[in-house]
């Protein structure tokens, strides 16, 4: 079976830890992975999409999710789960941060931020919602929102509890791995 | 071991464990990762270049010298480094060489499309052309070796998918190479006329032996399927041909170039209806048709942007094309300068002065984008100082006073020197500035030859920018901190004015390199009377309500330029 997931987000909200921790424990559990990362110029602040591709069997070859192909989308920002919406297959599930990031042009009004974003979504899949940076902020940064994403995307996985312990480990700076371990927790437990 | 990689990850491997000895490059996305990564196997030596040009020629002196050499760069940096390297395909090596060019097909961080096969072509060198990151590891011994048996430099092309795709790689063991023994040879290493031409006969003979040579090449295959259809494909899209059209045929290309002539026949002898499938130009299919053979492709593609596999599918076996991506009612979310950002600053105060900008390659070139709106051109490293000079000499003095040149320090120290000398040298009456944060920004915080740092972050000698042009002549240099405005503006005004030469320093590290004072700015609701004046620097951080603006204090890094264009003082660090 191959689980294909998106990850989207804003440029600067840790996207590319959260993929590298689920292609660590891809990889360790005999899976076959690939992750499409995104580096470079929308990096800064702009919209960041990171595809991750996981299969038990079959040879994996492209590295891309494309529309209508995704089984999950883990959204860090309200407007970024409005926009991958076209990736997910039919009865897959939306996992997002309800977190409002403003981009450039509805800050300066040329363009407004919809304010049915998490409606539009929930019409179209089913959608688990939480305050992931509030979450991860109570556990002491909110840059540990990503991990509690990770946290909820988890329980779709087939993965134990202590094998993304490990990953978490193995994929987090020494002074910042109980902080992360604390934030998957929140999230996993949700 | 099994390692989960990024093909740039790989390529380094590949270099470390096929022995290579020296690697130089100049960042650039999306190759930068690739001398990131070598840079952490001490057993190679490896720096940042202030160029491409420079990068390829330590390579090819390290090569002459016996040593296995490489020097990454992205697409457009190969343009920078042609000189050396189109030569460096008649003087050939001694150890091996590799050049390793990352193309960006969609142009995620680029400003064209160009295709790195058709350079392989022009200058006579073997390209190389991998699917995933073992194959990036494999193909770069491989290109090693290819490169000491034919006596050539050799191209390892990746693209962004695949350069920045992470897949399994299985890790192997370093094998040492002692240095190749080096000999003066003025016949083969001095490219006087007399000598080249004998080189060029060569050369000429060298790309006949690889084109023969490659028909039997293990890197180009031949995976039968059903033979109604045969498609020819190499790189990133051979990956989405085999997921879009699963039982085809398929003649997979590990070289691009030299095209391996009786193995392509072969291929098109034995399939009904051929296609080849490639993205960007139509390189494979231009001289494959050249030979005759009927086949298919960019027809129903196109050049523009990346092929996927749903594209492919929609194109080569009649499925249904996924439309375009519902976009309705969604507003665009652009890259931006980010909080703390000290070009921030200069842009403000550029577009206040509403003056012409020719500016450059760098996060700076954000301040093109609203609310900063700040800039005129930007074509190519380097071009901000040479365009706004052209635009003086077509236009007269008075437009040099309204035009200014930005550029960042690491673009400076790669293309800008010598622009700057030909205004000095050509009496210029215009203004430079150079936006010095310290860093390379936008790939990532690379040190360069103005930081004081080499690429292992140990201290290095400064190149110091102020005397640099002062050394030139250049008797109007001045220092001023972007986030000081009203100076910033003063200074401007002065040196624009001026009817002479002038580089404006524009002084104050990169937000994300110095630690910011951290306190995010609050708006005082008493204070705010809504003008709009903080919405016109552009930060992410700060958004307009119906009651006055708001800070955001997830986003908000207390640089305070904010509360410098408040004109009530509603902006402050929270808590005073």
């Amino acid at each position: 079976m191959t689980n294909n997931i998106v990850i989207v987000g804003v440029g600067g909200q840790g996207t590319l830890l959260a993929s590298k921790i689920l292609g660590y424990i891809a990889l360790e559990n005999g899976y076959d992975v690939r992750v499409s990362e995104v580096h470079g110029m929308s990096q800064r602040g702009g919209s960041v999409v990171t595809y991750v591709r996981i299969s038990d069997k079959e040879k994996l070859y492209s590295a891309i999710v494309e529309q209508e192909q995704a089984d999950v989308v883990l959204a860090f920002e309200s407007l970024e789960a409005l926009r991958a919406l076209p990736y997910l297959k039919k009865g897959g599930t939306m996992i997002v941060n309800t977190q409002e990031l403003l981009p450039m042009p509805v800050i300066i009004g040329a363009a407004e931020y919809p304010a049915d974003c998490l409606e539009r979504v929930r019409e179209k899949c089913s959608v688990i919602e939480l305050d992931a940076t509030e979450i991860a902020h109570r556990c002491g940064t909110y840059k540990a929102a990503n991990v509690v994403l990770i946290g909820v995307l988890a329980k779709k996985l087939p993965f134990s509890y202590d094998q993304w312990m490990k990953a978490i480990e193995a994929n987090v700076k020494p002074k910042f791995i109980d902080i992360n371990k604390e934030a998957f927790k929140r999230g996993y437990e949700l | 071991m099994k390692q989960l990689m990024l093909g740039n990850e790989a390529i380094a491997r590949g270099a470390y464990e096929a022995g290579v000895r020296v690697s130089s490059a100049y960042p650039g996305t999306p190759s930068t990762e690739i001398n990131e990564n070598v840079a952490n196997y001490p057993e190679i030596y490896c720096e940042w270049a202030p160029n491409e040009k420079v990068a390829v020629e330590v390579a090819l002196g390290a090569a002459v010298a016996g040593a296995r050499s490489m020097a990454c760069m992205k697409h457009v940096g190969l343009n920078v480094a042609a000189d050396p390297f189109y030569t460096a395909t008649y003087t050939g090596v001694n150890g091996g060489m590799v050049v390793i060019v990352a193309d960006d097909p969609g142009m995620h961080s680029s400003q064209n499309e160009q295709d790195t096969r058709m350079h392989a072509k022009a200058s006579h060198a073997p390209c190389l052309d991998p699917s995933d990151s073992q194959e990036c590891k494999d193909f770069m011994k491989l290109a090693l070796d290819i490169s000491e048996e034919y006596d050539t430099p050799v191209i390892l092309r990746v693209t962004t998918r695949i350069a920045h795709a992470r897949t399994v790689v299985e890790l192997g063991e370093r094998q040492e190479r002692e240095l190749r023994p080096y000999t003066r040879n003025i016949k083969k290493y001095v490219s006087m006329p007399g000598n080249m031409i004998g080189r060029h006969l060569y050369v000429e003979d060298r790309e006949k032996r690889l084109a023969e040579a490659a028909n039997t090449m293990s890197i180009n295959r031949i995976e039968w399927g059903d033979r109604k259809v045969g498609v020819i494909t190499s790189g990133a899209a051979y990956n989405y041909v085999k997921e879009a059209m699963p039982n085809v045929s398929v003649l997979k290309l590990g070289m691009a170039y030299p095209l391996p002539r009786k193995l392509i026949e072969e291929f098109a002898n034995g399939v009904e209806e051929l296609y080849i499938i490639e993205d960007m130009e139509p390189f494979y299919e231009e001289t494959i048709k050249s030979w005759g053979i009927k086949c298919s492709g960019k027809d129903k593609t196109g050049v523009q942007g990346e092929l996927f596999a749903r594209k492919i599918a929609a194109k080569f076996a009649g499925e249904e094309e996924a439309g375009p991506m519902n976009t309705q009612g969604i507003p665009v979310r652009p890259p931006v300068l980010c909080p703390g950002c000290p070009h921030r600053g200069l842009y403000y105060i550029l577009g206040k002065l509403k003056l012409t900008v020719c500016s450059d390659i760098g996060c700076y070139t954000l301040g093109a984008l609203a609310p900063l709106n700040g800039v005129d051109t930007c074509v190519c490293m380097g071009a901000s100082i040479g365009m706004a000079h052209g635009m003086e000499k077509a236009r007269g003095k008075e437009q040099a006073k309204k035009t200014v040149a930005v550029l960042g320090d690491s673009t400076f120290c790669h293309s800008g020197i010598t622009g700057l000398l030909n205004m000095m040298y050509n009496s210029s009456v215009g203004t430079v500035i150079i936006a010095d944060n310290s860093i390379t920004g936008m790939t990532g915080h690379q040190q360069n030859p103005s930081t004081g740092f080499d690429i292992h972050g140990n201290v290095a000698p400064q190149l110091n920018l102020e005397k640099l042009c002062e050394s030139m002549g250049i008797k109007h240099v001045v220092v001023v901190d972007p986030y000081d405005l009203k100076k910033f503006e003063a200074v401007l005004r002065e040196e624009t004015a001026r009817d002479e030469l002038s580089v404006i320093i524009s002084r104050r590290p990169c937000a994300l390199i110095v630690k910011q004072p951290g306190i995010p700015f609050d708006s005082d609701p008493a204070k705010c009377k809504n003008c709009g004046m903080c919405m016109k620097i552009g930060c992410p951080a700060i958004r307009k309500t119906e009651t006055g603006v708001k800070v955001d204090p997830t986003q908000c890094v207390g640089c305070g330029l904010c509360a410098t264009v408040c004109p009530f003082g509603a902006l402050n660090a929270k808590g005073e």
